[in-house]
């Protein structure tokens, strides 16, 4: 054990700074309460104190920072979206992750990838030319791509996977990437500290006091705190925080199962996602293969792990790429995803004065964690919808204008 | 939840069901006003509970409902729908 090490678990006073300030109680009040310690709360907080001047924030986390979907998902970054307010939504974010690393100043392992989407039928290929077509328009590098191109870019790839279902083609998104998604609420959550925003662990909310129609307070396992502006940021746990202020949405909540093999030598630079195949992996840093599949098929809060998944998804992997079959399987994990009818975000200000959301990310919400922060701080602040979250707002249902992203999730939910 | 009970079949292995949503009543389409009938067709239930559900189970194309733990993931009790006159009560909310 290095000297260091020794040294530093030996102490009774920490000889190195920490990540962050801990805090023994909660103040009797706050400016702005964040309810969730993930990416999106902790980007929100850090943006609300960096570009709007409001310091006086709490993060509240019911376990610890970043140990929700922040830490469970499979990391992938990029833009290459269906609508246009999505691919202008997701563009943004893409720009603010590329230099989030110095504005932290620690190591995201920010990695330019490039992002496959593979196409195993001529109808796929359709989506994919539509999807390079609506990119391409607003300025974001995506290109339909033929069966010569994919194999090229990933020569160790069995072209026909398995003989049932060759591929055809692909969606290239060349600014497609990974990065260390722990590393991100740490980052952020480091950045809001230093600037005068209190994060509380272990801190549930039990209730949200409301006043004509208005947030007064927030109730937690650790006392009562006075606010007039909540932001909910909880991913799957959104139905349960809605339920104290009485708000109906579309949510529903099923589980989403990751899971990584064992650490290889690297052979697989970009992502690969396939839709028809129900797979999207990439090779992580330290050689571990990052995998994920579909949702699984039932409502659950529960974060339980299935052998259906781990069966289904190695068998996938195998008809890509057969030569990981002596690979083993290292661990296997679940998040809870909060799933919207069009597979769109539910952000912005609601009925309730003073309670805004940033909700409904079901399975694609880690790589808007830059641009969700930035676009909520300024809701929050200013108490108005960001442009950017037009399309977003929870009151398109009632106005049957959904924002169709379905085509663009990474595989067929 | 590894095995469901199918009041036609018996208990199967759960991978032979579909889940097909909630049991929910749908307003009065000509006397509802645009914001029930939107709230109907959107909003569902998300919070975690003890709810009755839609399952098909696929090989028969038999159509049932399940009282279900969303949170422990455990099905309480399984009925026909021609059932659905007297079922089964839930033991209270679990959060």
């Amino acid at each position: 054990m290095p000297y260091r090490l020794l040294r530093f678990g030996l102490t009774r006073k920490h000889p190195e700074p920490r990540m962050f300030t801990r805090h023994d109680s909660l103040k009797s009040g706050y400016d702005v309460v964040i309810i969730g310690g993930g990416g999106h709360g902790l980007a929100a907080a850090y943006y609300l104190a960096r570009d709007h001047g409001i310091r006086n924030v709490a993060v509240l986390e019911k376990g610890y920072i970043g140990g929700g979907n922040t830490g469970r998902n499979t990391t992938i970054i990029r833009s290459n979206y269906l609508t246009p307010e999505g691919v202008k939504f997701y563009d943004e974010s893409v720009r603010l992750w590329q230099d989030l690393g110095e504005d932290f100043d620690l190591n995201l392992f920010y990695s330019t990838r490039g992002h496959y989407t593979l196409a195993h039928t001529d109808s796929a290929m359709r989506t994919m030319r539509w999807r390079a077509e609506v990119n391409t328009h607003y300025g974001v590098r995506s290109e339909a791509v033929d069966a010569a191109f994919v194999k090229r870019g990933i020569p160790m790839i069995d072209m026909s996977c398995g003989g049932h279902a060759p591929i055809l083609g692909a969606l290239f998104h060349e600014p497609g990437a990974i990065a260390r998604h722990d590393a991100v609420a740490w980052g952020y959550g480091r950045g809001a500290d230093r600037r005068g925003v209190e994060i509380h662990q272990q801190t549930e909310v039990t209730g949200i006091c409301l006043r004509g129609g208005r947030v007064v307070g927030v109730d937690t396992n650790r006392g009562s705190i006075a606010t007039s502006r909540v932001l909910c940021a909880v991913a799957g746990f959104t139905p349960r925080v809605l339920d104290m202020v009485d708000l109906h949405t579309p949510i529903y909540v099923h589980p989403l199962q990751a899971m990584v093999s064992e650490p290889v030598k690297p052979w697989l630079d970009p992502i690969i996602v396939s839709g028809s195949l129900h797979v999207y992996v990439s090779q992580s840093a330290r050689g571990e293969l990052v995998m994920g599949a579909s949702l699984d098929p039932y409502e659950l809060h529960h974060t339980r792990s299935t052998l259906d998944f781990a069966e289904g998804l190695s068998a996938h992997m195998l008809d890509m790429f057969p030569f990981l079959s002596d690979v083993n399987v290292n661990r296997q994990w679940a998040g809870l995803a909060d799933m919207t009818p069009d597979f769109a975000p539910i952000m912005g200000v609601t009925p309730v004065e003073g309670f805004f959301l940033d909700a409904g990310w079901g399975t694609w919400g880690f790589k808007a964690t830059p641009v969700c922060g930035k676009s909520m701080s300024h809701t929050v602040a200013t108490g108005r919808n960001h442009t950017l979250l037009e399309g977003f707002t929870m009151d398109r249902f009632a106005r049957y204008q959904l924002t169709g992203e379905k085509g663009a999730a990474s595989v067929g939910h | 939840m590894k095995i469901m009970t199918c009041p036609l079949n018996g208990p199967r292995p759960v991978s032979e069901f579909a889940y097909g949503g909630e049991v929910r009543h749908s307003p009065d389409a000509d006397t509802c006003s645009d914001a029930e009938w939107s709230a109907y067709v959107f909003n569902r239930s998300g919070s975690p509970g003890v709810k009755y559900e839609w399952w098909c189970h696929i090989a028969s194309g038999f159509w049932f409902i399940a009282l279900r733990d969303t949170t422990r993931d455990m099905v309480i009790a399984t009925y026909a729908a021609e059932m659905a006159r007297q079922p089964p009560q839930p033991q209270g909310r679990t959060n």
